[in-house]
């Protein structure tokens, strides 16, 4: 894996600058290059699919066809919600004959698949089996990590290859990492996803509950591949505290920002210090 | 010269309505050797039948085609009728203008043509069809019967009983099977071992049953009435004529903490043991990969003990071929294992457990003496929450069947929970309550009326464990159309009931066909319920379909009316379409002997009156031979034909199709 295609979508260039950070770090520490899509778009996110079904299709599908044309094979989509558009297209063309076609009308770009789409924690997993656990040279002994992976890492049948109602492809690469991992409930709970800003009440319920469930399973920090998880664990935290629903001490990490911590790499680097929960202690518990 | 007679049937309106009857009558008139030629609304039935008989009489007919439904529907039938009427059955036959015609088109014209045809080409076969003999078979009266469970021994005792011989050949130590571990029985609360363990001893005792514990079905050959089968007689390393189950061996077995497949891993077993205490025969056998002594070669504390030296290490597998006139397969089921379910905790929580594992919780017999009590903690759980259609109906699992049992035996295990823990609360999450059976709604009722558990339809989405231990239960109340969270001590799922692992490979060593699912198929799924396609093999129990006990005492006992009426002759007759070699042509050149795979092709050495071998031929065993032909097709010298389907029969139907399409 030598030049893997990236996607950063609009998190990565906003609330998720740690995991844009961390993967990037990641990505250079395991040898390998990132080359950005030139002129990409959104992928539709949340939005477009209940907008409007062909928007949807047409916009994931114009990112995929660029990456096509700039002669890229595997796209790296960190965001969840991201690769679940990208890989969702792939998905729908695989299914369709039609749509590579109503898809050109629409954008005047040719695509009909061929550009393979990973997430954030196959992108572990990968680079796990061209020997990245060599490179953990400060692992975080015996740290105890919930790892959550929500909505858009455990489910859609054809796009996640984990199993839904039990997901377990973090596990490899934070056992890699020296970690523990708490048996739990709730990793593949809704957090809330989407509605951090319309419904906050709603978004506080839930978390509270993942992250309460979480502490009682000893957890010392909850990791997740998604930045809108990200988001409401950690931002809408500050929310959950207030209303006295948690201590509000529970940091939550980016997988990739935990296996860069293994590897030695610098916290402030890969954006550890701008967490809203405190995360930079967890810095420490990374032994050469 | 000919005498061929036509009567074609309009099937109600089955075939009417798509084919004009009066005219393909009319037009088989026409015909070359056809003297009579009739339409007749049911032609099966019994004045039908007459009309048939009496054009046989009246026009002295040689030959009757039959253009009706398909021959394995009523080719029998007219053929009985034929041979009542004085005209030997063979020279019947059945042309096909249903499933092949009316069925499968809509245009009424192309139809009717279609159909004159088929008359056509059946007329031609008719006049130069033979008159054949039946064919005679001894048969051997002697039943196996595999599987040891309530199916499988009630068709042996029953058989037994009809005073003919059965070998019962079962893969476990112990007969009993499913039912010898139930607590008690739906919709009865009769004790399932005190209606149980008097069959097994029974069948031990029986002076026409020779019981095979232990041991499994290695090969089969042969056919009705006379099959080879080979059995493995698994190395037991207990010689069960010296043992008298005293029981000193598995009292002295250090492996002590094997989890017991009897009691659902509730409980644990030794290496050497027996099943359960009620166990026939009541007899140890040495499970080889726990035991101590046969993986390191160490310990021997039951031979040591044993007062009797009836311990042998060195006991290997042995193969015993016995000959058997009928087979009944009564191999029963498994549970499926529901850790494909992330849902329900993936198989990792203790506390949520099958249908087997509760009921070994409530056997006075079982690790518990009878008492509840959650497998984590060995406490007494006060809310247990029962969720139906556990992988049954599933499509994504692939079990889309309703596995009929779990209904009933959920409503006996709320019941005896109620009946165990005076305090606690019974919650049943289902789909339907499917409880069709004698008394088995008034059960159901019983056990919401009078013993208090609550049902509440609809599913279950997620079980986990918090950490305080108790099993969080989430899930929707889909009359309420609200959200529901239980919070339960324990969890049993209703299991899918799912066919053996390996019942595929035993129906591939028998021939017998099985479902998507891996169920044996019987040979007609309404009319010939308990036969399979392969002649003198038949089904019982839950091997077919999941089955209550009633049911599969049912079909067992059917089963073993179907194997007495076979045995209670002691000849068979059976179809006369074998093939036969002309041995004055045949070269012996042995590719016939090669290609049958029915193995029935031999040589046969002709000799003159001194003794010595002149030729060598082919050779037909009849009893063997199944007329599928294969041998007709590999003959280089055109030596064999197929009664009834000869080479001059069949080119006839070919040509009469050709010169219509000139």
């Amino acid at each position: 894996m030598t030049v893997l295609g990236y996607y950063p979508g609009c998190s990565l260039h906003g609330g998720g600058r740690e995991l844009d950070l961390s993967v990037r770090e990641l990505v250079r520490l395991a040898g390998a290059q990132l080359r950005e899509i030139a002129d990409w778009n959104c992928c539709g996110a949340t939005s477009a699919h209940c907008m409007n079904h062909d928007l949807a299709v047409a916009l994931p599908f114009r990112v995929l066809a660029l990456a096509k044309e700039q002669g890229l094979t595997r796209v790296l989509a960190p965001c969840a919600a991201c690769f679940s558009r990208l890989k969702g297209t792939n998905v729908r063309l695989a299914n369709d004959p039609a749509l590579a076609t109503k898809m050109k009308d629409i954008t005047g770009h040719d695509y009909a698949g061929g550009v393979e789409v990973i997430s954030c924690v196959e992108l572990a997993n990968l680079l796990l089996a061209e020997g990245l656990a060599g490179k953990f040279t400060a692992p975080l002994k015996d740290l105890k990590v919930a790892p959550y992976y929500g909505c858009l890492l455990s489910r859609g049948q054809d796009i996640v290859t984990d199993d839904a109602e039990n997901p377990v492809a973090m596990e490899p690469a934070i056992q890699a990492a020296g970690c523990q991992i708490v048996p739990w409930n709730l990793a593949n709970e809704c957090c809330g996803g989407g509605f951090s800003m319309s419904l906050k009440d709603a978004v506080v319920d839930l978390s509270a509950a993942i992250l309460d469930e979480a502490r009682a399973a000893g957890a010392e920090a909850i990791v997740t591949g998604c930045p809108m998880c990200h988001s409401n664990l950690d931002m809408r935290q500050l929310a959950i505290r207030d209303a006295g629903r948690s201590a509000g001490d529970l940091p939550v990490l980016y997988l990739s920002e935990l296996l860069c911590l293994a590897a030695g790499a610098d916290p402030k680097a890969i954006g550890l210090d701008a967490h809203f929960i405190d995360a930079m202690p967890l810095a420490a518990r990374s032994q050469p | 010269m000919s005498r061929v007679g036509v009567f074609i049937c309009h099937c109600g309106e089955n075939i009417a309505r798509t084919v004009d009857v009066v005219a393909v009558a009319a037009a088989a008139a026409r015909m070359p050797g056809v003297v009579h030629s009739v339409e007749y609304k049911y032609m099966c039935s019994d004045p039908g039948q007459q009309l048939v008989k009496n054009a046989i009489a009246e026009h002295k007919l040689t030959g009757v085609v039959v253009a009706a439904c398909s021959p394995r529907m009523h080719e029998s039938t007219f053929r009985r009728a034929a041979a009542e009427a004085g005209l030997n059955p063979y020279l019947l036959e059945m042309s096909n203008v249903r499933e092949h015609c009316s069925w499968v088109h809509e245009d009424k014209a192309l139809a009717t043509e279609k159909a004159v045809d088929l008359v056509r080409v059946m007329v031609e076969k008719v006049r130069r069809n033979r008159a054949l003999k039946p064919i005679s078979i001894s048969v051997e009266p002697t039943a196996l019967v595999v599987g040891g469970g309530i199916a499988g021994i009630q068709a042996a005792l029953d058989i037994a009983n009809g005073g003919k011989k059965v070998i019962l050949v079962e893969r476990e130590l112990s007969i009993g099977g499913h039912m010898a571990r139930l607590s008690e029985t739906f919709p009865t609360l009769d004790c399932s071992q005190c209606i149980m363990t008097p069959r097994m001893v029974e069948v031990a005792s029986h002076p026409n049953i020779t019981l095979m514990t232990w041991s499994e079905v290695e090969s089969v050959s042969g056919f009705l009435g006379n099959f080879d089968v080979t059995i493995r007689r698994k190395a037991r390393y207990v010689d069960l004529a010296k043992c008298t189950g005293c029981g000193e061996c598995w009292n002295k077995c250090p492996a002590k903490k094997i989890p017991s497949e009897f009691d659902a891993g509730i409980g644990n077993r030794t290496a050497i043991y027996v099943p359960s205490p009620q166990a026939v025969p009541n007899k140890p056998g040495i499970d080889a990969k726990n035991c101590i002594m046969l993986t390191k070669g160490k310990c021997g504390a039951c031979a040591k003990v044993c007062p009797r030296q009836a311990i042998d290490f060195k006991d290997v597998d042995k193969f015993e071929t016995v000959k058997v006139g009928a087979i009944v397969l009564a191999t029963g089921f498994e549970l499926w294992d529901h850790s494909a379910y992330g849902e329900y905790g993936a198989g990792r929580l203790k506390d949520v457990i099958d249908g087997f594992a509760f009921e070994r919780l409530a056997s006075a017999s079982g690790p518990t003496s009878g008492q509840i009590l959650r497998p984590s903690d060995h406490t007494e759980p006060k809310t247990v929450v029962f969720i139906q259609c556990c992988g049954s109906r599933d499509t994504k699992m692939g079990m889309p069947y309703c596995s009929k049992i779990c209904c009933m035996y959920t409503a006996k295990h709320a019941m005896l929970y109620a009946h165990k823990v005076h305090d606690g609360q019974a919650v049943v999450f289902y789909m339907d309550i499917r409880a069709a059976g004698k008394g088995y709604d008034e059960f159901v009722r019983r056990a919401i009326e009078a013993d208090g558990a609550r049902y509440v339809r609809g599913r279950i989405s997620r079980v986990y464990r918090r950490a305080d231990g108790k099993l969080i239960v989430r899930g929707a109340d889909t009359l309420a159309g609200t959200p529901v969270t239980i919070e339960a001590d324990m969890v049993v799922l209703a299991d899918a009931v799912v066919a053996r692992k390996d019942s595929r490979a035993l129906a591939q060593k028998l021939g017998v066909s099985y479902d998507a699912y891996g169920f044996f198929s019987e040979a007609h799924p309404k009319l010939r319920p308990v036969e399979t396609a392969v002649a003198g093999v038949y089904l019982a129990g839950a091997c077919q379909a999941p089955k209550d006990i009633p049911d599969a005492v049912s079909q067992a006992s059917a089963s073993a009316s179907k194997v007495l009426a076979l045995f209670s002759k002691p000849k068979l007759d059976r179809e006369p379409i074998i093939a036969r070699v002309n041995r004055n042509n045949c070269d012996h050149c042995r590719a016939c002997i090669n290609t049958c795979p029915y193995k029935a092709i031999s040589d046969l050495e002709i000799k003159d009156r001194n003794g010595k071998v002149v030729r060598v031929v082919a050779d037909v065993n009849e009893g063997l031979c199944q007329g599928c032909g294969t041998c007709v097709a590999v003959c280089r010298s055109r030596s064999i034909d197929l009664d009834g389907f000869t080479d001059e029969q069949v080119f006839a139907e070919l040509a009469a199709l050709e010169s219509q399409t000139k």
